[in-house]
């Protein structure tokens, strides 16, 4: 049986590779892949808490997150998609129009 | 039955209001007229149905519905018919009708003909609704119903300035009295607990007239008036009045009111609507018979007014001008009446003052017709060749309201000196001077009406040599007068003359005071007001006023009155001193204008001793001064404008402080992000 510490040090793990992805990468596509990964390092987190405390209202939590993170996917990939057919390239540093 | 009276020109103004534009002449004569004979026929079958009820003081009610009820306050829509109302709705129904068939001849050919007897019909809603509330809220919604058809009657011709201003005036000098009626009504709510007026048990409800009759009157003094009390809603009320009915200090819109067309002018500014402040002090007789002070001051104004105006109504040449200060003059004689505790001579003067007032200024209309248009009466002059029909009945007009014996005015002017000589309600010499005032007045009235007559009807054509004589102020100067004759109006203008002129010799005879028949012929007028009305007490400035008992001189024999023989005697001799006097004045007036050169009055008269120049300093000036230079210079610009525009200035400021936040950079946004996801996750770490 692997501790529950174990579980919870690769979610941190995971985690923290996700946001520093998100901080230093710039490119869109794997800025959108981080972000997944921290979503996937929560998910595992619920997840093992849920066998630790034997409730299984976490587990259900972790299908709602994959449901929004699908729904998520199929939007955010759209909107690189747009943003690729205008400007040929997927900087996110160079999508500034908004500001003033 | 009650309600179609005030409905049928209601009725009227709706249809002429909404379809009247594609009506042809003839058919909204026809629709304006018929409508008022309508309410004209009810009125009178409803009044000769119940007047031997009304005689003896029962009261009509016609319920419609609850219109407010909150809390303790209840006003209903509901109709009071009574011998107050009674007469008020036989005689503005009367004169409204042939006002109304004056006007059709009168109007004719005027683009907005429609418009008029829209709003014609619709003043005789208000008029009506008016006289006919049985509480003083519906007494309100008359009373601003006939100030807003004034308004737009007096600017009926609205692409003249001069008109425009008159309206203006008018609508903002009655909105002063109708402050002042407003809060006496406010006030008698929160002391009486109810606007009705009587009590009326098959609805549960306290009339405020009940509430005034169990009261102990004020004592007479000037610090009543300030203490909040039944004097106070007297003289609120009567603020009121003097707005509506053109008596010092707000008189002045009544003169310029001769702006509007002279149907108008007949209708409103001189036979009904003016006389409402008259009703309105009679309905509230039995508040007034319980504050002295109040009564005072109604007769001393009213006593003030009359002679006022009749000094200025010397001195004018514009003959509608004349007649309007005749009006308020008139009007304050009204005023005098009730003042001295005479309700009842007041109204009885309303009645006859319609007949010949309404006469006089339909018969200025007709003249003005006749000499195309012309109001200076230095242009008139012999007259009477042309227009025999219009001098005729004019010359009964000016005999009745000159006071000549046996025609109305004299009947009516006369009971009215007869009450201020001999009224027991105001102490020491005060009836004597109040008298003397009104004598003379009595004899200015028939000097200026002398002197229209005269200067219209009488002595050379000038219609043709009016080149050379100055030209004040006509409103259509346009050099029209060569080659066009006077000529006589049409017969739907001669008509309603005619039957005016009747009820200017004859109404006089429903009020003949017991004097001259040495009490033979009671007077039918007064025994018929009688309930409606409340009266003095025998005691004038006891603590207890017995206004319940029917009248002093039934309750004659108490030391402070005198016998019912003496009362007689001293009335013919005063009658016989007013007679006397309107002789005088008609041959003064005859002899002072008939000669050659003509009387230039005094600027001072002329110029209306400068009234209306003095409030203009004293209160249009100061107030266009304090709105220019600090209301608007200083509060709107600086503080108002200043708050506004400070606000946008600070939303911009802040706005271009938070710009550098929006840097554009998508992962700067992420920093921000997980600092203060942190920051959050460190918050609750450590505590």
């Amino acid at each position: 049986m692997v501790p529950l510490s174990w579980y919870l040090g690769l979610s941190a793990l995971l985690f923290t590779i996700g946001a520093v992805g998100v901080f230093i990468k710039r490119n869109a596509i794997t800025i959108f892949l981080c972000i997944e990964l921290m979503l996937n390092a929560v998910n595992l987190t619920l997840v093992s808490l849920s066998g630790f405390f034997g409730d299984v209202g976490g587990q259900l939590f972790v299908f709602i997150v994959m449901t929004v993170a699908a729904a998520e996917a199929a939007v955010g990939l759209a909107i690189i998609i747009s943003i690729f057919r205008n400007r040929e390239s997927l900087n996110v540093d160079e999508v500034d129009t908004l500001k003033l | 039955m009650l309600a179609g009276i005030i409905l049928a020109p209601l009725a009227g103004a709706a249809i002429l209001g909404l379809f009247g534009k594609r009506m042809g002449e003839r058919l909204i004569g026809l629709i304006a007229c018929s409508t008022v004979a309508v309410s004209a026929f009810l009125s009178f079958y409803l009044f000769f149905q119940h007047r031997t009820s009304l005689e003896h003081g029962e009261k009509f009610y016609q319920y419609l519905f609850t219109w407010i009820s909150v809390g303790s306050f209840r006003a209903d829509a509901s109709l009071l018919l009574d011998s107050l109302s009674g007469i008020y709705i036989l005689f503005i129904t009367f004169v409204g009708f042939w006002i109304h068939v004056f006007a059709t001849g009168y109007m004719r050919g005027d683009k907005g003909y429609w418009r008029f007897f829209a709003y014609m019909n619709l003043f005789m809603f208000s008029m009506l609704t008016l006289v006919l509330a049985d509480n003083f809220l519906m007494m309100f919604v008359g009373w601003e119903g006939v100030g807003l058809c004034s308004y737009l009657l007096i600017g009926y011709y609205f692409l003249k300035d001069f008109a425009n201003d008159a309206a203006k005036k008018a609508f903002v000098v009655n909105r002063i009295g109708d402050f002042g009626f407003a809060l006496g009504v406010m006030l008698l709510f929160s002391k009486a607990g109810s606007i009705f007026y009587f009590d009326d048990s098959s609805r549960g409800i306290h009339g405020a007239f009940n509430w005034a009759m169990a009261q102990a009157s004020d004592p007479l003094g000037w610090s009543a008036i300030s203490a909040g009390g039944i004097t106070t809603i007297a003289v609120l009320l009567f603020v009121g009045a003097t707005g509506k009915s053109a008596q010092i200090p707000l008189y002045v819109w009544l003169p310029d009111a001769m702006a509007g067309p002279t149907p108008v002018s007949a209708l409103i500014h001189a036979a009904t609507m003016v006389t409402a402040g008259v009703y309105m002090v009679a309905r509230a007789s039995s508040i007034y018979t319980h504050a002295p002070t109040a009564m005072l001051i109604v007769a001393i104004i009213g006593a003030a007014t009359a002679l006022f105006a009749a000094t200025i109504g010397l001195a004018q040449w514009d003959i509608k001008k004349v007649l309007a200060y005749s009006t308020i003059s008139q009007l304050g004689y009204m005023f005098l009446a009730c003042g001295v505790g005479a309700f009842g001579a007041g109204i009885f003067h309303v009645f006859t003052h319609a007949f010949f007032k309404a006469l006089l200024f339909l018969g200025s209309g007709s003249v003005i017709i006749g000499m195309h248009h012309e109001q200076d009466m230095r242009r008139m002059g012999g007259l009477k060749k042309y227009m025999p029909a219009t001098f005729a009945t004019m010359f009964v007009g000016w005999l009745a309201i000159s006071g000549v014996p046996l025609l109305s005015g004299f009947f009516s002017k006369d009971e009215i000196l007869f009450s201020s000589f001999t009224t027991d309600v105001l102490p020491g010499w005060w009836p004597t001077l109040l008298w003397a005032i009104g004598a003379i007045t009595a004899l200015l009235t028939a000097v200026y009406m002398t002197r229209l007559m005269v200067l219209t009807f009488w002595g050379r054509e000038k219609s043709q040599s009016a080149e050379t004589a100055p030209v004040a102020h006509s409103t259509a100067s346009d050099s029209q007068h060569h080659a066009r004759h006077p000529h006589e109006s049409p017969p739907s203008m001669v008509l309603p003359l005619v039957v005016l002129a009747i009820g200017a010799a004859l109404a006089g005879y429903l009020g003949v005071p017991e004097g001259l028949s040495g009490g033979k012929i009671p007077n039918y007028f007064e025994r018929l007001l009688e309930p409606s009305i409340s009266r003095p007490g025998q005691t004038a400035h006891g603590a207890e006023m017995t206004t319940a008992t029917p009248r002093p001189n039934e309750a004659a024999g108490e030391s402070t009155h005198l016998s019912a023989a003496e009362d007689q005697s001293l009335e013919f001799k005063l009658t016989l001193i007013s007679s006397i006097i309107a002789i005088l004045g008609i041959g003064l007036g005859w002899v002072w204008f008939n000669r050659k050169p003509l009387w230039q009055p005094p600027r001072l008269l002329e110029q209306k001793y400068y009234v209306d120049e003095i409030y203009d300093a004293a209160v249009v000036q100061p107030i266009k001064q304090g709105s220019t230079g600090v209301l608007w210079k200083i509060v709107d610009v600086h503080i108002i404008d200043g708050a506004v525009n400070g606000a946008g200035h600070l939303a911009s400021m802040l706005g271009g402080a938070m710009r550098y936040v929006q840097s554009g950079l998508a992962r700067s946004y992420v920093a921000v992000l997980v600092l203060g996801a942190l920051l959050i996750i460190g918050y609750f770490v450590v505590r």
